[in-house]
């Protein structure tokens, strides 16, 4: 039935069938480029971890669709440590990273690079290099790191823009000889521009610091957390009611004393009331007894 | 178009000399390669003119020029950029409202001198045929790049567009970028004549609809001089654009209004009979209307 109506039907319809096969063949082509080209699109907006955004860029999502790939920071960095990203390397396509191990951050006080982007990638309200985020380092490699062997490199430290305040040397004991001192590099994300010159002069093979994006390198407590001293601090005195005596959970015969530690009662020294269980012998320390 | 002449502009060369036979193309050439170079002395030679790309430019220090569709795409993803980006846009869309939207297909466009030679070979070695698609695709084009930038939050032709990956990758290093380069001449090449820039370029989807309202177009002032020989059509990247104004269909002006003309001025070039020359939309040659009497002072729809 419904083939003999076709064959019969005027011309103008069939002309009309093939306008609507036509259209519909284009915008389900069109349609399905639209699709891969926004999964691309998506994909692209990865970062990967050594490509580095120059001061002030937006975090990652939104750089990427205000920064429109004209290149005028590439132009104005004086130090020409920035690239536009070319199609096969894994990110969007025309913005601008660096690569800390090749070529750092200079952090130019006038911050040019900022200056010269006509839209809002680079945030202009930046004005103090030292305020910038780049990214944070990271000592990632504590088998490696001179420091950590017991060596006094402490060339991240030295060469650091923001000496003592994004990087410090903090004094550990190194257990390995029982009577040196580690200098163990610790960075600060307060005062860390991610500007990458630590992991540019790290003189190991492979630096021992590098720089990563932010929200990479970056951990979070969870929101309930509290950091006892700093409440502390914040009260102006202990948070721990102090008329509360401590109750240490002993084994029999032993006493606790702040500062002396662990020690057995010696026999006929009476237990103070509510404080240690009297009197029993070494053996207890042995846990054969419940 | 079976009578698609092989050698088209020969009538011409012959009539008023190569290089008048040529005049509009050579300009067209050093307009395309001029700008290029503006924009390649400064990491060539430290001279700095131009600095940017086609994307954003900063001439002198004193002009800003900014891709307007660029802009758009970013704006869908509510990005706002700084005033110099929005004065440059500006300027763009003025320029070009002012010499005919698509003037930035045939003189500004790196890609168009891929495409061209694309043509020319098609031409030279008469390659006929190939894929059907609709003109109007780079309309769908254009639309579903805005709607993939608003989805995504992306600038989203960024990812692919091969006029800014041929534009930069001259001027900050090309990368892989020369392989979308060689896909898109090899697709006019030997899948479609005027393949991309005629059917899907969404850029130049873009710069037409400021073509609508352009002031620049190619008049006939002596299409009643047309001897038929078919060479406009054959050199024309838009061969649709020429017929109603030539033949005077429905009454049509002796002017192209057709926004997909690209004003390259070739068929100026190649016409041995001098019907087409560059002028005003407001003014509709007076040899012309004669010819088909009262109706062609339609006016344009
Ligand atoms: S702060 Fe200076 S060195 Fe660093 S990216 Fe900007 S212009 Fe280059
Ligand atoms: S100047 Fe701004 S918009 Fe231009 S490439 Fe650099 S970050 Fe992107
Ligand atoms: S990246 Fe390294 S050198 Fe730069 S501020 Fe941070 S710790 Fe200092
Ligand atoms: S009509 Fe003439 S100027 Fe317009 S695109 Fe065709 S050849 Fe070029």
């Amino acid at each position: 039935m419904t083939t003999v109506t076709q064959s019969k039907a005027p011309v103008g319809n069939t002309a009309r069938r093939q306008f609507i096969a036509d259209t519909s063949r284009m915008a389900c082509g069109v349609g399905l480029l639209g699709l891969g080209l926004g999964l691309y699109a998506r994909h692209a907006t990865a970062l990967p971890p050594a490509a580095i955004r120059p001061p002030g860029a937006l975090p990652e999502d939104r750089f990427s669709s205000a920064c429109i790939r004209c290149g005028m920071c590439v132009r104005d960095c004086p130090y020409d440590i920035l690239h536009l990203a070319r199609p096969e390397e894994p990110m969007s396509t025309g913005t601008p990273y660096f690569i800390a191990r090749q070529a750092p951050c200079e952090m130019c006080e006038d911050i040019p690079c900022v200056k010269a982007c006509p839209t809002t990638a680079l945030d202009h309200s930046l004005k103090e290099i030292n305020k910038a985020k780049m990214g944070l380092a990271v000592v990632v490699d504590h088998e490696t790191c001179l420091n950590f062997l017991g060596l006094r490199c402490d060339i991240c430290y030295r060469v650091c823009p923001v000496i003592d305040k994004a990087i410090t040397l903090d004094p550990q004991t190194n257990v390995r000889t029982g009577r040196h001192t580690l200098f163990i590099p610790v960075v600060h994300s307060e005062h860390c521009t991610g500007c990458g010159k630590c992991e540019k002069a790290c003189p190991t093979e492979v630096a021992a610091i590098k720089v990563f994006p932010l929200y990479m390198a970056k951990g979070q407590l969870s929101s309930h957390y509290r950091l006892g001293w700093v409440e502390k601090e914040k009260a102006g005195g202990s948070l721990v009611a102090p008329e509360i005596e401590h109750r240490y959970n002993m084994p029999e015969g032993m006493k606790y004393e702040h500062g002396k530690g662990l020690s057995v009662v010696p026999p006929g020294e009476a237990a103070a009331p509510g404080a240690v269980p009297p009197a029993p012998t070494f053996k207890a320390l042995q846990g054969n007894k419940l | 178009m079976s009578s698609v002449p092989l050698k088209p502009g020969a009538e011409a060369v012959a009539g008023k000399g190569w290089l008048l036979a040529h005049k509009w193309l050579i300009l067209r050439r050093s307009s395309q390669v001029g700008i290029l170079l503006l924009f390649l002395v400064g990491p060539w030679f430290g001279l700095w003119i131009v600095k940017g790309n086609l994307n954003y430019s900063y001439t002198l220090g004193v002009l800003p020029l900014t891709d307007p569709y660029l802009l758009l795409q970013s704006l869908l993803t509510f990005k706002l950029p700084e005033t110099l980006a929005l004065v440059g846009a500006a300027i763009i869309i003025l320029f070009y409202l002012l010499v005919g939207g698509r003037s930035y297909c045939a003189w500004t466009c790196p890609v168009n001198l891929v495409t061209d030679i694309s043509s020319a070979l098609r031409r030279r070695f008469g390659l006929k045929g190939g894929a059907h698609l609709s003109r109007s695709t780079r309309f769908w084009m254009l639309g579903m790049t805005l709607v993939v930038s608003l989805l995504t939050g992306t600038i989203a032709w960024e990812m692919f567009n091969p006029v800014s990956m041929l534009h930069r990758g001259l001027i900050f290093g090309m990368g892989f970028a020369w392989m979308v380069i060689v896909a898109v001449f090899l697709f006019d090449l030997f899948v479609m004549r005027s393949g991309w820039c005629g059917h899907l370029c969404p850029v130049g989807a873009f710069y037409s609809l400021i073509g609508r309202v352009s002031v620049l177009r190619v008049q006939l002032p002596g299409r009643a001089a047309c001897n038929d020989c078919m060479d406009c059509f054959a050199v024309c990247p838009e061969p649709q654009v020429i017929r109603p104004a030539l033949k005077a269909i429905n009454g049509a002006p002796a002017l192209i209004f057709d926004a997909q003309c690209t004003n390259c001025g070739r068929c100026i070039d190649v016409c041995s009979k001098d019907v087409f020359a560059f002028g005003p939309r407001f003014t509709i040659p007076v040899s012309a209307q004669s010819i088909v009497g009262g109706t062609a002072q339609a006016v344009p729809k």
